[in-house]
């Protein structure tokens, strides 16, 4: 099960990701992702302070979305990462290809 | 014994020839009379003759009536009518002959009155023992024991009659022949209450009975005033008098006895006919509606058979399904005698009354519905009955139907409409069910087909030295995962050990196991370092796979000779190495990208390329993230400490014996094997 939740503050958008991203709930957010991608913003920091895993697939999407984010000039910025999903990213690699950080302040000087 | 063919030919030849042979007699018997003869026994022989056309034409009609296939009884009455007819013809013809002689010698000859008077005798005696034989099937139709013996008591009583002519009426004395005569029409009576077959007739067969039933009776008047006509006019010079008979009475009596209680019956049951038939067609739409499924029928056909059967069942003037469509607009089944604007008409009508509610909320049960039916103020239909079509409990769509009366639909019209909705939405809901039925069998075909691609993309021989030991293993217990491993050797000293990690399950991961395969094969023949082995697997996979799938991987070259691993990582889980020399195991890490992550030129910044030296007892154990990842009923992981644990705790084994201890412990941390098992190992010992 995955909840995804969205506010703006300043020209941030601020996607909350709480409980698990597995194969069939990682849908929810590739929606929530593209959705943000669409509508043109291009700060977007996302709170992993609630998020207990995340599968391959949901890492897949992230993944998908790393060319979009570069030719649209797109900053997104993970933050809040507990160590466990910080090192499944770590493992894969994508924390070379995406911006990882501690919280939400440090998160938005990274933009 | 003979066959029923033989007997129809012997019986047909025994008819006609002891017709032949009595008229041939009568005749003589004529000549002796009229010429004061002496005529001896050749009454008796006349009699005898008689009895024998009779009991032919009995046997002959038994077979091709009551043996016939058909028990349509507007076709065995129709028999009667044809051969009814046939007499008529023949006896007019005769009349009409006699009318052109006049009062001529000829029309007085006795000869001829008597030739005459014996085509008639035939074709009367035909008449009436066929009927006799159809009135038989007719009355033992539905029979019983009890009937069946009444009925045969009747045939010895009608044979014995025949028998009793030997002796003549003279003979037995006007009393008893009065007193069997009566016995045998009060039998005949007895058996003429047994009408069952009417009730199975429509309304036009009743009319069309009737009517044959009438001609019946005309006929038998008339051959009856004929038959008299004779006797009266040339009574004296007529040798075998028909009307003496006492089979021929007796079969008069019972023929019109049967033909009038038949009638009255029928007319009786006209007006309750509709009803029974209606009740007949319900049952069998009934039924058609059942066996809609078993046919094929799709969903709206069946939806059609229940418009169809509803509207006839309740006599209604129209009606319509409306089936719900999700995101579509409605679509309409209607009769023929509504147009779509008809119906809009129509349902703002119903909106008006008050079953409103049916039309404007949903309905899960139509057994918390009271009212279905209401009076509707509209020019043409005058009550309108709802009823909500309700699927795996939910709604699929609504009935209506309509009649230009007030309050037209009745409690038990409503009963029968349920029922027949009931039996549509059950026939509808079988079809669903059995389409998930198959769908969700073919999916586990389909999971099935991928697990036995994905075996057999594991290698069943790994490479074997005597440098190393080597062991690998791979269980995924239902689903198919995407775990992937493989050796190749290069040259005598020079190997290459792969594992890696597809994403996705099923058949996608199948599909990409087999990708990551070809690739491996292709690339790994090129004797390249590990870091341009994943440049190159980079490349080729992004290429192929789709937008959200990647492959971890990682690629160790053992040189034997030189005693070294040349290593790279693309993202998969690290590998765990247990140095024999310090007694302890660590995880050998290194800067890596997953392949198929970044798809451009770019890769090469993001993997690395390592190389350590090993020495005997060493042990690299290639693994992935299933093991880390396994869960026990906590949900805590089994994670890289305990996996280091272990490694450190086993190391002095051999592999087969690591592997085997893994798994145990695996188990036994998860609590027993469980469907969600997806563990991959590959575990190497140096000497």
């Amino acid at each position: 099960m995955i909840d995804i939740s969205n506010k703006t503050e300043e020209d941030f958008l601020i996607l909350t990701l709480g409980g698990e991203v597995d194969a069939s709930s990682s849908i929810h957010l590739d929606k929530a992702l593209g959705k943000a991608i669409e509508q043109n913003h291009k700060k977007i920091l996302v709170d992993c302070n609630n998020l207990n895993y995340i599968s391959s697939a949901g890492l897949g999407v992230f993944m998908s979305y790393i060319e979009d984010f570069q030719s649209q000039n797109i900053n997104l910025v993970l933050f809040g990462l507990s160590d466990k999903v910080k090192n499944v990213f770590e493992i894969l690699g994508l924390d070379q290809l995406l911006k990882i950080s501690k919280n939400l302040e440090e998160a938005k000087s990274l933009c | 014994m003979l066959s029923n063919k033989h007997i129809v030919r012997i019986s047909v030849t025994i008819a006609v020839i002891s017709w032949l042979f009595l008229l041939i007699l009568d005749l003589f018997i004529l000549f002796e009379v009229s010429n004061n003869m002496n005529v001896g026994f050749h009454r008796e022989a006349s009699a005898f003759l008689l009895g024998l056309f009779f009991v032919a034409l009995f046997l002959f009609y038994k077979i091709r009536i009551e043996k016939a296939e058909s028990i349509n009884f507007i076709d065995l009455l129709w028999r009667v009518f044809v051969t009814g007819l046939l007499a008529t013809i023949v006896s007019f013809t005769i009349r009409f002959f006699y009318f052109i002689l006049g009062s001529s010698n000829l029309a007085e000859n006795t000869y001829l009155i008597n030739f005459f008077y014996h085509i008639n005798l035939g074709l009367i005696s035909a008449f009436i023992i066929s009927t006799l034989i159809v009135w038989k099937r007719l009355i033992l139709y539905q029979k019983t024991k009890k009937l069946i013996i009444l009925w045969q008591i009747f045939e010895y009583a009608l044979l014995f009659s025949i028998l009793l002519n030997f002796f003549g009426i003279e003979i037995l004395g006007e009393l008893a022949y009065n007193i069997i005569f009566f016995l045998l029409i009060l039998l005949g009576i007895i058996l003429s209450v047994n009408l069952k077959w009417v009730a199975y007739l429509n309304f036009k067969q009743k009319w069309k009975s009737i009517l044959l039933i009438i001609l019946v009776i005309l006929y038998l008047i008339y051959f009856f005033i004929n038959l008299r006509t004779y006797s009266a006019d040339y009574g004296p010079v007529i040798i075998t008098d028909l009307l003496d008979n006492l089979f021929v009475r007796a079969l008069f009596g019972f023929i019109l006895t049967y033909c009038i209680f038949s009638l009255l019956v029928i007319l009786f049951n006209l007006p309750t006919s509709s009803v029974f038939e209606q009740k007949f067609e319900d049952v069998i739409n009934f039924q058609r509606l059942s066996q809609s499924i078993q046919t094929g029928k799709n969903e709206e056909q069946v939806l059609e058979i229940l418009l169809d059967s509803s509207a006839s069942a309740v006599l209604a003037g129209a009606g319509w399904i409306e089936i719900f469509k999700h995101n579509k607009e409605n679509k309409y089944l209607k009769t023929d005698n509504l147009s779509i604007k008809a119906i809009r008409r129509i349902t703002e009508a119903i909106r008006k009354s008050k079953i409103k509610n049916l039309l404007e909320t949903e309905i899960y049960s139509i057994g918390n519905v009271s009212k279905m039916t209401s009076s509707i103020k509209d020019s043409k239909f005058k009550s309108a009955l709802l009823v909500p079509l309700i699927v795996q409990k939910k709604q699929i769509g609504i009935m209506a139907l309509l009649k230009d009366v007030n309050e037209g639909f009745n409690k038990e019209i409503i009963d029968i409409i349920r029922t027949f909705a009931n039996q549509a939405c059950i026939s509808i809901e079988n079809f669903r069910l059995l389409g998930e039925a198959i769908e969700n069998e073919r999916y586990k075909e389909e999971l099935k087909i991928a697990r036995k691609v994905q075996q057999s993309l594991l290698p069943s021989d790994l490479i074997s030295n005597t440098c190393f030991e080597i062991s690998g293993f791979s269980v995924s217990a239902d689903e198919v995962g995407g775990d992937y491993y493989d050796t190749y050797q290069l040259s005598d000293h020079k190997f290459v050990l792969v594992i890696g990690d597809v994403s996705g399950k099923g058949t996608s991961a199948a599909f990409n196991m087999s990708q990551m395969k070809g690739v491996f094969y292709s690339l790994v023949q090129l004797d390249l370092s590990s870091k341009e082995f994943l440049i190159h697997a980079n490349n080729a996979l992004s290429r192929c796979l789709e937008k959200t799938s990647f492959i971890t991987l990682s690629i160790y070259i053992v040189n034997t000779r030189e005693r070294t691993i040349e290593f790279s990582r693309a993202g998969h889980c690290p590998t765990l190495y247990y140095s024999g020399e310090n007694g302890t195991s660590s995880f050998m890490e290194n800067k890596g990208l997953g392949l198929g992550i970044l798809r451009n030129d770019n890769y090469k910044n993001y993997v690395e390329v390592n190389q350590i030296n090993y020495s005997t007892g060493d042990i690299m154990m290639l693994y992935t993230d299933g093991i880390t990842e396994a869960r026990n009923e906590l949900n805590e992981e089994f994670g890289y400490q305990k996996l280091k644990e272990f490694l450190d705790e086993h190391a002095t084994q051999d592999p087969k014996l690591i592997q085997e201890n893994l798994l145990e412990t695996l188990y036994k941390f998860v609590g027993g094997k469980s469907r969600y098992d997806d563990y991959s190992a590959l575990i190497i010992r140096f000497k």
